[in-house]
């Protein structure tokens, strides 16, 4: 794979806001496939230990979007960026941030469980070693898997494969996977996609307790899911030019019952696809 | 096998269906008996196809079996050739062809690997990438006495080496090297690209990804690969005779710098004697190549049968 090269349009700007409470500032950001431009015109602030929840239709830049923010659009030649993302007073896209550090403070969960083929520790212990940790490792497993609910499933049988366990205890041992690395924020690509209910709730319930101590972006198709555990939320939509906008951004309980923008209503309301 | 039904009532009779019959007109002229008896006897010339190779192996090996087996001693294995049948055996060679393997696999393996992952995970998708597959691919097909005279040029003069274990080495490395890599690109290729995303989603560098995720996934199909690949070099005779010429050695290669020979170079020379014994002692050197042949191929299965299991889900 290649680190394609991005051709940065670079303002740096501090997010604006005014809040002290912003993490992350998203300034006209958009994104382009070699010419075709997937994501155009987005801007908002992510505020700090909040659950900031991505919704809008299939092919409406969400993932995409949330890709921007640990820089795994890199990883697809050909993708290149416009605007500013500022996370925590410094640019992602500027000549200084580097993209292995950048995805080091700003973990990512993905849509379909996928743990490496190796024991429950090591997968754990993947991040801490990749990233020179030089405390207990075996320790710092045990708080990562505490963290994500999964330590009492799993504490007799560390070493079995990962492999082994229920596509839910994956999801969450993939989370505790990206906890390990202590990162600020944890990007969720549709993280409950591929589970039964019952495994969706708990991966729910684990983001509630986590907001706690991590800023959250979730991406999800489910409007309940959405209004369960977000504390904000951003309704994507595509434009004619098939090209993602932001419609409606603000506090997911007034999305949810007063939406501003009737396009935004229309649609959490189910009318129209 | 086919079975063919009862005709059904088609939903479109067509024009000419004549009425109070099964519904199907007279337009058709079904031939069950016909198509029914072309199937058997295409499954028959596909057997005898299959037949061809496998008895042909079988006669093969049998013949072999019986000429060989009354040679087969400890003796045999251990001691050297001689100009009496009774006397002779294939140490020199079995040590070469050993000592072949091994240089061959420790060249080869890491250029062939690097390649591989170089060319599937680095290299960007351009004109120059292409043209360095397709020469690799047809690398592949080239005969194995083309790459001798090219090592005893390169090598065994030109750099001086030698007719010597490395510069025999060095040859099969080249003969095995697209077989390498094609096989290790496949198995790289074969690594799911979450595994991928995931690990630099933690904060890895390119190559943390391709060292820890990508080539541990890889390994068994490059192992399987290798194996393959070096098991062909075995049965080589064509290069070897280039590179070491028909010797008759009664020592066993001790430095990568010796003079050698090996198992297909010794039996060549023993069927080429007029005397009939040294035909039994040729059957017999054929015996054990086959073992190590075997051998190699099941341990190549059994690596990517015991991996591939493992990592299924």
């Amino acid at each position: 794979m290649n680190q394609a090269n991005l051709r940065t349009q670079v303002t740096v700007k501090p997010a604006n806001g005014g809040g002290g409470d912003t993490l992350i500032g998203v300034e006209d950001v958009a994104v382009f496939y070699n010419d075709f431009r997937a994501v155009k015109d987005v801007t908002f602030n992510v505020e700090r230990n909040r659950v900031l929840a991505l919704i809008g239709p299939s092919g409406c830049g969400k993932s995409t979007l949330l890709r921007c923010f640990n820089r795994m659009n890199d990883l697809i030649p050909g993708t290149r960026i416009e605007g500013s993302i500022v996370y925590d007073g410094q640019d992602l896209y500027g000549p200084d941030s580097d993209a292995t550090e950048v995805r080091s403070r700003i973990g990512m969960v993905f849509q379909k469980p996928n743990p490496f083929p190796k024991s429950i520790y090591d997968n754990v212990a993947f991040g801490l070693k990749v990233n020179g940790y030089r405390g207990e490792i075996a320790e710092a497993v045990e708080r990562s898997l505490r963290r994500a609910a999964l330590w009492s499933e799993v504490k007799d049988r560390l070493k079995d494969s990962a492999l082994t366990l229920s596509g839910g205890q994956q999801q969450r041992l993939c989370i505790a996977r990206a906890l390990a690395v202590e990162p600020d924020v944890v990007l969720m690509d549709e993280p409950c996609s591929a589970l039964d209910p019952i495994a969706t709730l708990a991966i729910e319930e684990l983001i509630r307790e986590l907001v706690a101590q991590y800023t959250i972006i979730i991406v999800t198709h489910n409007m309940q899911q959405a209004a369960r555990v977000s504390d904000e939320t951003a309704f994507l939509m595509v434009d004619d030019d098939r090209a993602g906008y932001l419609v409606e951004m603000g506090r997911t309980d007034q999305i949810f019952t007063n939406p501003q923008n009737e396009r935004t209503e229309a649609y959490i309301t189910g009318r129209f696809s | 096998m086919i079975a063919n039904n009862a005709p059904n009532n088609p939903p479109n009779s067509g024009p000419g269906a004549a009425p109070g019959n099964t519904g199907r007109g007279g337009e058709f002229d079904p031939r069950l008996r016909f198509r029914q008896r072309m199937g058997a006897v295409i499954f028959f010339v596909l057997l005898a196809a299959v037949m061809v190779g496998i008895v042909g192996l079988g006669i093969l090996l049998v013949q072999v079996v019986i000429q060989g087996a009354p040679w087969l001693s400890w003796h045999f294995v251990s001691d050297f050739p001689s100009r009496h049948p009774e006397q002779a055996g294939l140490r020199s060679a079995l040590f070469g062809t050993i000592w072949i393997m091994g240089l061959t696999a420790l060249i080869a393996v890491p250029i062939g690997v690097g390649a591989a992952v170089y060319l599937e995970e680095y290299a960007s998708k351009n004109k120059l990438t292409s043209i360095i597959e397709i020469n690799i691919s047809n690398l592949a097909g080239v005969p194995s006495i083309v790459y001798g005279l090219l090592g005893l040029a390169l090598f065994v003069q030109w750099m001086a080496m030698g007719r010597s274990l490395l510069a025999g080495a060095m040859t099969m490395t080249l003969l095995v090297l697209p077989i390498v890599i094609l096989a290790s690109r496949e198995a790289i290729r074969a690594v799911p690209d979450s595994y991928r995303q995931a690990a630099y989603a933690m904060g890895s560098t390119q190559w943390q990804v391709e060292r820890l995720v990508v080539l541990p996934a890889a390994l068994p199909g490059i192992l399987t690969g290798v194996i393959l690949a070096l098991s062909r070099a075995v049965g080589e005779a064509a290069p070897m005779i280039a590179i070491s010429a028909l010797v008759f050695l009664t020592f066993s290669p001790t430095d990568p710098l010796d003079r050698f020979t090996v198992m297909p170079i010794q039996i060549f020379n023993w069927v080429s004697r007029p005397q009939d014994d040294f035909r039994g002692l040729a059957a017999a050197g054929i015996i054990v190549l086959l073992l190590i042949l075997l051998s190699m191929n099941s341990v190549a299965i059994y690596v990517r049968n015991r991996y591939q299991t493992r990592s299924e889900e």
